[in-house]
């Protein structure tokens, strides 16, 4: 299925227009991941030749969103990694549960599952009743699929599997209704999620959180975006919140590793001073 | 360009680790190349693959994380759930897109992806398996000029794979488990 019909200066070319026309500025992202997006996306809308792709992304306004929607990678999960979960749900969460009001933002959100789990643990410990969880990615298309709460049915399984590595207790069907093939999550659980769009690359901080998640963006960042980005998260975090990163992203190689302290076996990272 | 190695690549799926416990042992730790191993395994529970292979070799042993640049001498195992990919300046990206013939990792991925990057530089070696992943990507490396070989499927505990590859390569070359240290050892 691997066909490689772009060459590197088409490319530079390609992300200089959208940046220009659109606004949408993907020139710091991991070249071999958008290579492969784009090729991807030139087989499955049928462009013959890169030309044909560029000249329907430049000319036609209305093909740009399916355009981000297909070079941004938006595969995700309920629960993913349930460990994660887990320590948010016995450690993390509770710590925050001391604040009279707890803030969190999920940046890079996709589809949402992530901001469901979220919801669903804090509504477990009793607290969502005071938390307010801001959940955004670039991506309109995505942003609209999550804010509805509507999943395939098919993944439910996998989702229920991991919600109990993550020492889920409930029925998990308890947290839905099946609709034929769908399933769409009670309305309560997303009573206190905003959904938004919001360009890490662009766009500035919009308030102090206690709690930021960013997992699984940041590695199709190169190095410099990466720090910029942990810059605008250093700047929209409270002193003693936590940064979560994916399970193989680090703070490692930004100017935040000395002021953080990284929970022991978890991307979690706590804002020092 | 040269035919220098600068990476081994090896891919394998079910009853492919006991192949990689017999070989690793006998690697020499003063490899001028990397290797990367992509394994198909499951993300949940979390395993120490990379724990139990590092008590097995003198080798570094890493799992693959964001950013990690390869050194020579050094094995490095692509962690669960996500694909690694090459940058043009050799680095590693991962990538957690759609899986791709049922697998994340995939093995074609890093593949092909390798083949781009490293072309006649690259060695590939599939191992036992009941799966198709890995084949295309013995294709792609080919036509780049790198070299690749399957584990002999008489010795494979799922011949599948391999036999798919043969299938395909006729002139695919053939390792027995015993012959791999050696032969990676040995490389130019
Ligand atoms: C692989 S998904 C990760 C989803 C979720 N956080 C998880 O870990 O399961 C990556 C998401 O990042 C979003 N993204 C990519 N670039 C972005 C940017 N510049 N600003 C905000 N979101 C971005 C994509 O649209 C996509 O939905």
């Amino acid at each position: 299925m691997e066909l490689d019909i772009i060459r590197d200066e088409e490319m530079d070319l390609l992300l200089e227009d959208v940046s220009s026309i659109y606004g949408y500025d993907f020139s710091q992202y991991s070249k071999a991941s958008l290579k492969r997006r784009l090729n991807r996306i030139c087989l499955v809308d049928k462009f013959a030749s890169f030309a044909e792709l560029r000249y329907r992304v430049i000319s036609d306004k209305n093909y740009l969103q399916r355009f981000v929607e297909e070079i941004t990678v938006n595969v995700t999960e309920m629960f993913r990694d349930p460990l994660f979960y887990k320590k948010l749900r016995n450690d993390i969460l509770p710590k925050l549960g001391t604040y009279p009001f707890i803030r969190i933002w999920v940046a890079g959100c996709s589809t949402g599952e992530e901001a469901y789990s979220i919801a669903i643990l804090l509504q477990e410990i009793n607290l969502y009743h005071k938390a307010l969880i801001y959940a955004t990615d670039i991506n309109p298309t995505v942003i609209e699929k999550a804010s509805k709460g509507i999943f395939p049915l098919s993944v439910m399984k996998q989702y229920s599997e991991n919600y109990i590595h993550a020492d889920g207790q409930k029925d998990f069907s308890s947290y839905y209704t099946s609709m034929y093939d769908v399933v769409k999550f009670q309305e309560d659980l997303n009573s206190r999620i905003l959904f938004s769009t919001h360009n890490l690359v662009s766009d500035t901080s919009f308030n102090e959180f206690q709690l930021i998640l960013c997992r699984n963006v940041l590695i199709y960042f190169d190095k410099d975006l990466q720090n910029k980005v942990f810059n605008l998260f250093d700047n929209s975090l409270q002193t003693l919140g936590y940064l979560a990163l994916g399970d193989k992203e680090t703070i490692r190689f930004s100017s935040l590793e000395k002021r953080y302290k990284q929970s022991k076996g978890h991307k979690i990272y706590q804002k020092m001073t | 360009m040269s035919r220098e190695t600068k990476v081994v690549l090896i891919g394998g799926s079910a009853g492919s680790i006991p192949v990689l416990l017999q070989v690793l042992p006998d690697i020499r730790s003063d490899l001028h190349f990397s290797i990367i191993i992509i394994l198909h395994r499951k993300s949940y529970p979390k395993s120490s693959l990379n724990q139990l292979f590092e008590s097995i070799t003198t080798l570094n042993v890493l799992e693959v994380e964001d950013k990690t640049e390869l050194v020579n001498g050094t094995i490095y195992l692509v962690p669960a759930d996500y694909h690694l990919l090459f940058e043009d300046d050799k680095s590693i990206a991962l990538d957690a897109s759609e899986k791709i013939n049922y697998s994340r990792p995939s093995i074609d991925v890093t593949f092909e992806s390798a083949a781009r990057i490293f072309n006649s530089n690259v060695v590939a070696l599939l191992l036992s398996g009941g799966s198709q992943d890995g084949v295309e990507g013995l294709k792609n490396i080919i036509q780049h000029g790198g070299k690749v070989f399957i584990q002999d499927p008489n010795t494979a505990e799922v011949d599948y794979m391999p036999k798919q590859a043969l299938e395909q390569i006729p002139e695919v070359e053939q390792l027995a488990p015993e012959q791999m240290s050696h032969f990676i050892n040995n490389l130019k």
